[in-house]
């Protein structure tokens, strides 16, 4: 492996929360140094840490070293994703470096296209759980011309190639799933070091309310 | 071994995280002594639902996390880097409110290569005293009283041995006041509300049930408490008089009702620490904030020479200097870190002051 030289520029830390899969990686900007992903799904609070210590010490390097942390920002389940992002935010906080949030859906995107998975106008689409998807559309280039919207996926019934967990879990609506499922940090690497795509605040892309119900308003007394 | 007091003390530099329920705390200590803490609350998003909701919460947390590690390092006047170590509260509370802290804390000590400390809610509860009165009394007991708890605690060492002694087997405390405020139309959070309220009301006015203090219940439920049949009684007295068409006495039916809690609160308290021979109570949690209860609290003990330790206000409700506390007696007393891999546990039981 080899050791990253921070004198040299860039060292930048990824990390996506967004699907049941943890992943981190490490990047000196023009290559992808390690790739980690979690042994287990879920538990997303449990394993990121160990990962990026991990990664950190495989690269040999320090936090100190990081310039930059680059993180998904959804969308996907909600508690898993605010791992990623309160840890991205918290990370770059103490070491004074930024932190670069990309949609999820758009590292799904550009791998698709790098790997030669899809060629004309594609969709990707995420599973949003209740029979639901995160779905957004995108040009020949990867990059994204609509959403990313929460939708069923009967609605949004189509013959294009749709890349993600979408199409493995509703194949009735989108009979032409391609890879790759899950998003991998060393793509969303390359998406913030090769600026391919859009390089947005780490907030995360809820697209949904909180369930909540307002009580009925309360009896008035005198 | 006698620790530092609490007031000139130096000792560890300690940054504690809680994020339990909907307050985002940080706190900072140096021994026991407070240099900040600093508080975010998403209590008014919650008002209107009635009660906090879990999902407003945890997107609050995301939000107010490094405003307030910011606020908190400006007042205490350090850089991060100075911090010796990093605790946080692992449970027990609302699973992805913790979660948020949880993984806050741990970007913090891998970041800043300082140990990391996941600790017990209740037990912060009861260290957080030390900043304000020095030194806890070991053994003491601990009253515990909040919207999420009303625990009964034997606490032998605040860092590694705090025994259950009794809880609450319905509402908690807490909960009683809200909704009791909601029943006679007073804002959330209850209590405060209630508080005030009682003042200008008898609290004898009403005879309230007091729970699970018949002789049988005493039998099974010694220290355990029950607000539910309480919370019923003072609903049926409020739609009584509506249907009679009377006026509710709202100031005599909120001052009644926090009596009856108040009684059973103390009773129990100082019947625990009278049956285990301890001289020092101590009463933490938001409900510790009521006025009623601290007076009649030292009214009773002094009658039986027990001393009781009550936290100002600010220091009982949910916050992050008790957190910061007990990881600084965590720290002194030479207790092993928590790993990276520290989960969030909603239902962390007591006994467990250190998670793994
Ligand atoms: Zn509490």
């Amino acid at each position: 492996m080899p050791a990253a030289d921070a004198s040299l520029g860039r060292v930048l830390l990824a990390f996506d929360t967004s699907s049941p899969t943890v992943t981190v990686a490490v990047s000196d900007g023009a290559d992808v140094l390690v790739e980690l992903t979690s042994a287990e799904t879920l538990r997303h609070g449990e394993q990121l840490t160990p990962l990026i210590d991990r990664a950190l010490r495989q690269v040999g390097i320090t936090p100190r070293d990081l310039t930059a942390i680059a993180v998904g920002v959804g969308p996907g389940p909600f508690t898993g994703l605010r791992v990623g992002l309160v840890s991205a935010r918290t990370m770059a906080h103490v070491l004074e470096i930024p932190v670069y949030g990309v949609c999820s859906l758009d590292v799904l995107a550009v791998e698709a296209v790098d790997t030669g998975s899809v060629s004309g106008p594609f969709v990707v689409a995420s599973d949003a759980r209740r029979r639901e998807v995160y779905l957004a559309t995108y040009d020949e280039a990867g990059l994204r011309v609509s959403g990313p919207d929460v939708l069923r996926p009967a609605d949004v019934a189509t013959d294009q190639p749709v890349v993600g967990e979408g199409a493995a879990l509703y194949p009735d609506s989108f009979p032409d799933g391609r890879p790759p499922l899950r998003p991998g940090a060393g793509w969303l690497a390359r998406c913030v070091a090769e600026e391919r795509a859009e390089l947005r605040d780490p907030d995360p892309l809820y697209l949904r309310r909180p369930d909540a119900e307002i009580p009925r308003a309360p009896k008035p007394v005198s | 071994m006698r620790e530092n007091d609490g007031v000139t003390s130096d000792g560890p530099l300690v940054l504690g995280i809680e994020t339990s329920c909907d307050e985002t705390g940080v706190g900072i200590v140096r021994g026991h002594t407070l240099l900040a803490d600093a508080i975010a609350s998403s209590v008014d998003e919650h008002a209107r639902f009635g009660g906090v909701v879990p999902e407003v919460a945890s997107r609050a947390h995301l939000e107010a996390m490094v405003p307030t590690i910011e606020r908190a390092c400006t007042t205490a006047g350090i850089a991060l880097h100075d911090v010796d170590a990093i605790a946080v509260t692992s449970g027990p509370g609302l699973a992805g409110a913790l979660l948020v802290g949880v993984a806050a804390a741990k970007s913090l000590a891998l970041s800043l290569s300082k140990p990391l400390y996941g600790v017990n809610h209740l037990a912060a509860h009861v260290a957080v005293d030390q900043l304000e009165h020095g030194p806890l009394p070991e053994p003491c007991l601990a009253l515990l009283v909040s919207g999420g708890h009303s625990s009964l605690l034997r606490v032998t060492d605040v860092t590694t041995s705090i025994e259950p002694m009794g809880a609450t087997i319905d509402d908690a405390a807490g909960e009683a006041f809200d909704k009791v405020a909601r029943l006679l139309g007073l804002p959330f959070p209850g209590g405060p509300h209630i508080d005030r309220t009682a003042r200008s009301g008898s609290s004898v006015a009403i005879d309230f049930p007091r729970g699970l203090t018949g002789r049988r219940d005493l039998e099974r439920h010694r220290f355990d408490f029950s607000f539910s049949g309480l919370k019923t009684a003072v609903a049926r007295w409020v739609e009584a008089r509506e249907r009679s068409g009377e006026p509710v006495p709202v100031a005599d039916v909120a001052a009644s009702f926090q009596e009856a809690v108040c009684d059973v609160l103390v009773r129990k308290a100082l019947d625990a620490a009278s049956s285990e021979g301890i001289e020092d109570l101590l009463i933490g949690g938001g409900v510790a904030a009521n006025s009623r209860l601290r007076a009649m609290a030292e009214e009773r003990a002094s009658a039986l020479g027990i001393r009781v330790r009550v936290p100002r206000p600010g220091l009982c409700t949910d916050n992050g200097a008790m957190v910061a506390a007990l990881g600084s007696s965590i720290v002194s007393r030479g207790r092993p870190p928590s790993s990276y891999d520290l989960p969030a546990d909603s239902s962390l039981p007591v006994t467990s002051v250190l998670a793994g």
